[in-house]
């Protein structure tokens, strides 16, 4: 309960800093001055820029660690992420075709991403689903990562053979970030990962079962195949949303479910829960310091959750090994 | 109980039956055994009598359904099962270990309530692993973390267990309390199903034995019709004696393979 009570101050306060600094500061009395009353310079920061990104990069961040917690578990193995699974490598290759040969619209490159996260799912499910419907987590895993590098080369390729300037946009647009942040992108996001996330929260039980493994799991009760090929669904089209909203962002997906497991439990239950929170936390704090570090110039977030990820997680394990 | 007549198993792709026609029921208060030599089809028959496999030929059944037309959840209600191996990736304490028992029984959103509380309480001190119920599983001995998965099966409050080598690199205190343990659980009327190469645990615990050989059986009855010395040395490919316990139980001894030769 404390716990609880403490993640949730934390994540209150780490909510609150994204809304109130950035290039223009502002005074907490003007942070709820802006939220409660519409008017004035604060309240344009606050309701247009600032509140529509921190809430979309809680969401995501939330998401991403929701996903990696339940595909770890899912393939037993906590080296698995979000992006293991041939999502980053499609999702590229979407994106790097579409600003190649893609019009100008500003939605183009996210829907191309997209679709190609996309095909990359259906792919890997497809090669990972054997002798009619098991999906088997060793096959999906090596499907992945064939998947993910036969859309690399695809994507190199492209690189490859196409002018610079152009291909800086692609690539700093897949290092991810938010400043592309809206309402409309919010809404869209928010309603798009309700499903999602529902399905990998009501199957905390069972994910705690496949954890144990196969054989042990279907002896307690799990209906082993509908609950993997579900989980898998439902991670790999939230991950896919996320990449299309903001790029690929690492990291996240990977380190917050074991930091929350080290410090807390791997009881799915409540290890969902808290990774979301503690993932949505995670990425406001690096979003924020991606865009005022070296101010205007923003930093790409995903850049950011590695530099600021990498140590604090070291400093965790060593800890809890000593 | 647990059932099983003519039944043939396959592996896909295989050339031979893996078990080739073996006929078995286990009641409720009955201890049966399931021994016989490495590769003899002892898990295959197991996972046959659970459902896991579709048999080629004969039927499986379960309180007199048959295996196939079982829910997940439904035969894990009934049977608890401890498999053979189980790699810990995320190590839960005890006590949540064994609440993951009551899996097929928890609510709709896996609300666990006051009975599935009681159940898993029950549960820790039938296997007395109650006094370390805060410890993680990944600190505990080998013979500490059989008992909390016997507890896990056990919180389910099935009506037969199922023990896939359940002493396998236990000490021989561990070994009997596991054995003493399934025995009184026995007595108080579960059906319980136990693979073993403890021909000598089989003898002294078990009802019935079913000694199996190439996927067929090669005896099926009590310890003293089954552990008898032409049977066994044919079937294990091994010269052995068989005398007695204080108890009353036939003793399998092993020979030397000098001393079988009877020193020609």
């Amino acid at each position: 309960m404390m716990r609880w009570l403490g993640l949730a101050l934390v994540t209150a306060l780490v909510l609150l800093l994204g809304v109130a600094l950035g290039s223009v500061p502002l005074q907490p009395g003007d942070v709820l001055d802006g939220l409660v009353r519409n008017s004035g310079e604060a309240a344009v920061i606050v309701r247009e820029l600032r509140l529509p990104r921190v809430l979309l990069a809680f969401l995501v961040g939330g998401g991403l660690a929701v996903s990696g917690a339940a595909l770890q578990a899912l393939v037993r193995n906590p080296l698995a992420d979000p992006y293991l699974l041939g999502l980053s490598g499609g999702a590229g290759l979407g994106a790097v075709l579409a600003i190649a040969f893609g019009g100008g619209s500003p939605w183009a490159v996210p829907i191309a991403a997209f679709a190609g996260a996309l095909v990359a799912v259906a792919l890997v499910y497809r090669l990972s689903v054997v002798a009619g419907r098991r999906l088997d987590p060793l096959v999906l895993l090596l499907a992945g990562v064939v998947v993910g590098s036969f859309a690399a080369a695809l994507m190199s390729a492209i690189i490859a053979l196409s002018d610079a300037p152009r291909l800086r946009n692609a690539f700093l647009w897949l290092l991810g970030g938010f400043s592309s942040a809206s309402w409309p992108t919010l809404a869209l996001f928010a309603v798009y990962a309700v499903i999602p996330l529902a399905v990998l929260l009501l199957a905390a039980r069972g994910l705690d079962l496949l954890a144990l493994g196969e054989e042990p799991a279907r002896h307690l009760g799990a209906d082993v195949d509908r609950l993997r090929r579900r989980i898998y669904l439902a991670a790999s089209l939230l991950t896919a949303a996320s990449v299309a909203t903001c790029g690929i962002i690492g990291f996240v997906g990977l380190v917050i479910p074991h930091a929350v497991r080290r410090t807390w439990t791997p009881m799915h239950r409540v290890l969902l829960p808290a990774a979301f929170m503690a993932g949505g936390g995670f990425l406001v704090l690096a979003d924020l310091i991606a865009r005022t570090v070296l101010r205007p110039i923003e930093m790409p977030v995903g850049v950011v959750t590695a530099l600021v990820g990498v140590p604090l997680f070291a400093l965790l394990l060593r800890r809890s090994l000593a | 109980m647990l059932a099983c007549h003519d039944l043939v198993l396959r592996y896909p792709n295989a050339s031979r039956a893996a078990v080739g026609g073996v006929s078995l029921s286990v009641n409720a208060g009955e201890l049966v055994c399931v021994t016989g030599p490495n590769g003899s089809g002892k898990s295959t028959l197991l996972r046959g009598m659970l459902g896991m496999l579709q048999p080629e030929h004969g039927t499986a059944t379960i309180d007199g359904r048959d295996v196939s037309q079982w829910e997940p959840a439904e035969l894990a209600a009934v049977v608890g099962v401890v498999p053979q191996r189980e790699a810990i990736t995320f190590p839960l304490r005890v006590r949540e270990t064994v609440l993951l028992g009551r899996y097929a029984r928890l609510g709709p959103l896996g609300a666990v309530g006051q009975e599935d509380r009681a159940a898993v309480e029950r549960a820790l001190h039938r296997c007395d692993v109650n006094q370390f119920a805060e410890r993680r599983v990944d600190q505990l001995s080998g013979g500490e973390w059989q008992r909390v998965r016997v507890a896990r099966a056990l919180a389910g409050e099935p009506q037969a267990l199922v023990l896939d080598e359940p002493t396998t690199s236990l000490d021989v205190r561990h070994e009997m309390e596991m054995f003493e343990l399934v025995r009184d659980l026995a007595d108080q009327g579960l059906a319980a199903l136990v693979i073993t190469h403890g021909l000598n645990l089989a003898a002294r615990f078990a009802d019935r034995i079913l000694l199996m050989t190439d996927g067929h059986t090669a005896a099926l009855g009590t310890p003293a019709d089954v552990l008898i010395e032409p049977i066994l040395s044919q079937v294990f490919q091994w010269p052995v004696a068989v005398g007695t316990t204080p108890d009353g139980a036939p003793q399998v001894i092993p020979l030397r393979r000098s001393a079988a030769a009877g020193g020609n």
